[in-house]
């Protein structure tokens, strides 16, 4: 079982961590830049 | 406004970890097979993740046609293509550990020069070597068509990648949901593993895009800044 577990905890702690890493880079960069004056409607 | 979320990204996210939560409850739960004992509930996962990095690489390759196409060319396709390569070299990373998790009890080694597992380390390669053409010095829109010409050619890997089990002999199993292979059980919760994960890589997709857009923006106005002080440095007595 060990193996199986290894598996799902190695997949939801990278995928966990790079979400976070994303996060937290999208919001200090939105921190330093002023507003847009019109953002795009997409995405 | 410090948030890069929209109402649709959580919508997605939210999904994205219902799904997961149900991916990790239904493959921990599966039956023990004969041939694998507990080792098949791996199947929730990794070929999701595999198959996350294929459709990563593909919107990749996309991404960079749209950018290459004179009358669609715009930043937001080398925005797509680069925040997709990215996201998709995590699952290539992913499917390579899970592989070799799965591999070492079932085969018993971690890893052999299979083919569909070389294939899967050179498209994993391959791609880090697209992000890093990103990262060699340039104007964006000359960085934008090197990285989308890197995109392009690469991509010529990922249905090399997944034909390798039928085109040679491989110690990798063949098609997964091929007609007859598996119980009804772990088709279900292999299916739901790919809604799950699909669901996680556009929500991935979709942030990743945003910081990207915003770095590009950072890059820019931090040039136009240096520029202004060039200039009034230029003219003070």
């Amino acid at each position: 079982m060990s193996y199986v577990l290894a598996g799902y905890g190695v997949s939801f702690v990278v995928l966990g961590g790079y979400a976070v890493r994303v996060i937290r880079r999208g919001r200090a960069l939105a921190r330093a830049l002023p507003p847009e004056p019109s953002p795009p409607a997409w995405p | 406004m410090t948030s890069t979320a929209s109402r649709g990204t959580r919508v997605i996210g939210a999904l994205a970890l219902v799904g997961l939560v149900v991916t990790v409850v239904m493959g921990l739960t599966l039956p023990l097979t004969e041939e694998q004992l507990e080792y098949s509930r791996l199947i929730a996962i990794h070929p999701a993740i595999a198959w996350c990095a294929y459709l990563a690489f593909f919107v990749t390759a996309l991404g960079s046609a749209l950018y290459l196409w004179k009358s669609t060319r715009a930043p937001l396709w080398d925005h797509v293509a680069v925040a997709s390569a990215e996201v998709g070299v995590v699952f290539t990373a992913l499917t390579l550990v899970t592989g070799s998790i799965w591999g070492r009890p079932t085969w018993g080694v971690w890893w052999v020069w299979d083919a569909r597992l070389t294939t899967t380390a050179l498209m994993f390669v391959l791609y880090l070597g697209y992000l890093a053409v990103r990262r060699v010095p340039a104007a964006p829109d000359v960085r934008a068509t090197r990285a989308a010409v890197v995109g392009l050619l690469a991509a010529v890997v990922v249905p090399i990648n997944h034909y390798t089990v039928e085109w040679w002999r491989t110690l990798h199993q063949g098609e997964s949901l091929a007609p007859g292979t598996l119980d009804g059980r772990f088709k279900v919760a292999m299916l739901v593993g790919f809604l799950a994960m699909t669901l996680a890589y556009a929500w991935l997709l979709v942030h990743r895009m945003r910081v990207e857009r915003l770095e590009e923006r950072l890059e820019s106005e931090g040039l136009d800044l240096a520029i202004a002080e060039r200039q009034a440095e230029a003219v003070a007595p």
